[in-house]
């Protein structure tokens, strides 16, 4: 692939029809500066401010944007909240559509047909692959993005987080747990 | 289209073997492609429903045996064929050999911050009442079009609840083949996991998808 895709960038910059100190741009957005950190400060944030939390049940593209997180991918943003009774997990069963402003670009298993074709079918199976699992009587609810929608999975707060602050919590909210793939950490594990 | 892309309850894929500390990119050619694919969708000639179109048009085997920037790479291709912007001879040349369509744009490294930013919002004005409310039970339609769609095999011709209304949004089915964004209301609608997979799926398990108003029947 290296030599397929060399030789297309030297015929698109050969007709003027890209420009590569633009891809370059694209790429260094993409590596470096939009990733889960982003979606982990709306997580942290919502875990402490009631006000910001209720913006982001109502509007979360606004409440999102509000932290400077928009564009591209996250352009119809949805939060959808775990909750003792309810567990979430997003797929797109059709492509890869993923919320990029909170997540960045998705991981390759997301992309890829066994969490594709399982997630809708067997989300148990596969959340126990993540060594996630729920209690039985915990419904879950799978959100298949066949729209332009993008869902971020506001995980559950951990027990024994009660002082914490807004960085502090952020270091527990894992890309997995956003997906709804796993869980926010234990801060009594990470200690 | 009844394509390789459509996986939901497909079977025999194996477990999800999730990379830990997962780097963005596995290979500086990846990284390349996904500028390429992310540049070239700003000259103007398609939209994001054709992309997705051209991705899950390649053959099922050529699919399912290509990693993900592999996938987009030969969209992209194809892509850059049909609007006339290269030929198959200066593919295989690796160099441009004569002048091509015109792009309405080429996109420079200074506005590739603020075309992010702005992404591509897909609602749009509609005209028309929603035909559904929140709590009606609708059917999805059975239908097997040759061309794009987002409704997923495994959720046609299922009963489910109309949970959420999201206003008018660009159609897929018709915006992927030329044939224009005629956007309509698109709703979140939910069925109970043995509506989809019958009496042995998951008790406990509620599965959604966005549906746009035409893949929707009342009961």
């Amino acid at each position: 692939m290296t030599a397929r895709v060399r030789a297309l960038e030297t015929i698109l910059t050969e007709k003027g029809l890209i420009d590569p100190a633009a891809i370059d741009e694209i790429i260094e957005t993409y590596e470096h500066r939009v990733g889960p950190k982003n979606g982990a400060h709306v997580v942290a944030k919502a875990w402490s401010d009631p006000d910001f939390e209720a913006w982001l049940r109502r509007d979360a593209t606004a409440a999102i944007a509000s932290l400077g997180y928009i564009g591209r991918q996250g352009e119809h943003m949805q939060a959808v909240f775990n909750t003792p009774e309810t567990h979430n997990l997003v797929v797109c069963t059709l492509c890869s559509c993923y919320p990029w402003p909170v997540l960045g670009t998705p991981p390759v298993w997301y992309k890829s047909p066994p969490y594709r074709s399982r997630a809708v079918i067997d989300p148990r199976g596969v959340l126990a692959e993540f060594g996630v699992t729920l209690p039985e009587e915990t419904e879950v609810r799978v959100w298949d993005s066949t729209a332009e929608l993008r869902y971020l999975v506001v995980p559950m707060r951990p027990a024994g987080t009660e002082g914490m602050g807004e960085e502090e919590l952020a270091a527990l909210v894992t890309r997995d747990s956003m997906i709804g793939a796993g869980l926010a950490l234990d801060p009594t594990v990470l200690a | 289209m009844n394509g390789p892309q459509d996986l939901g309850g497909q079977m025999g894929f194996g477990p999800i073997d999730p990379e830990p500390d997962e780097p963005v990119f596995h290979a500086p050619w990846e990284k390349r492609a996904f500028g390429i694919t992310l540049a070239t969708g700003t000259l103007g000639a398609w939209n994001i429903d054709e992309s997705r179109h051209a991705r899950e048009s390649l053959h099922p085997v050529d699919y399912y045996t290509s990693s993900y920037y592999e996938i987009w790479t030969k969209a992209v291709e194809k892509l850059l064929v049909r609007h006339g912007f290269v030929t198959e001879a200066e593919l295989a040349a690796g160099h441009a050999q004569g002048a091509g369509a015109m792009p309405k744009r080429v996109i420079s490294a200074a506005d590739v911050g603020p075309v992010l930013k702005r992404g591509g919002p897909s609602n749009r004005e509609v005209g028309v009442r929603p035909r559904f409310a929140a709590g009606d039970r609708v059917r999805t339609k059975v239908m097997h079009p040759v061309g794009h769609t987002r409704l997923p095999r495994y959720a046609r011709g299922k009963v489910g609840t109309v949970e959420a209304l999201h206003g008018g949004h660009v159609f897929p089915d018709t915006n992927a083949m030329g044939e224009g964004e005629n956007p309509q209301h698109l709703y979140t609608v939910v069925f109970d996991g043995r509506e989809i997979w019958g009496p042995d799926s998951d008790p406990r398990l509620k599965i959604s998808i966005d549906a746009w108003e035409s893949y929707l029947e009342p009961v």
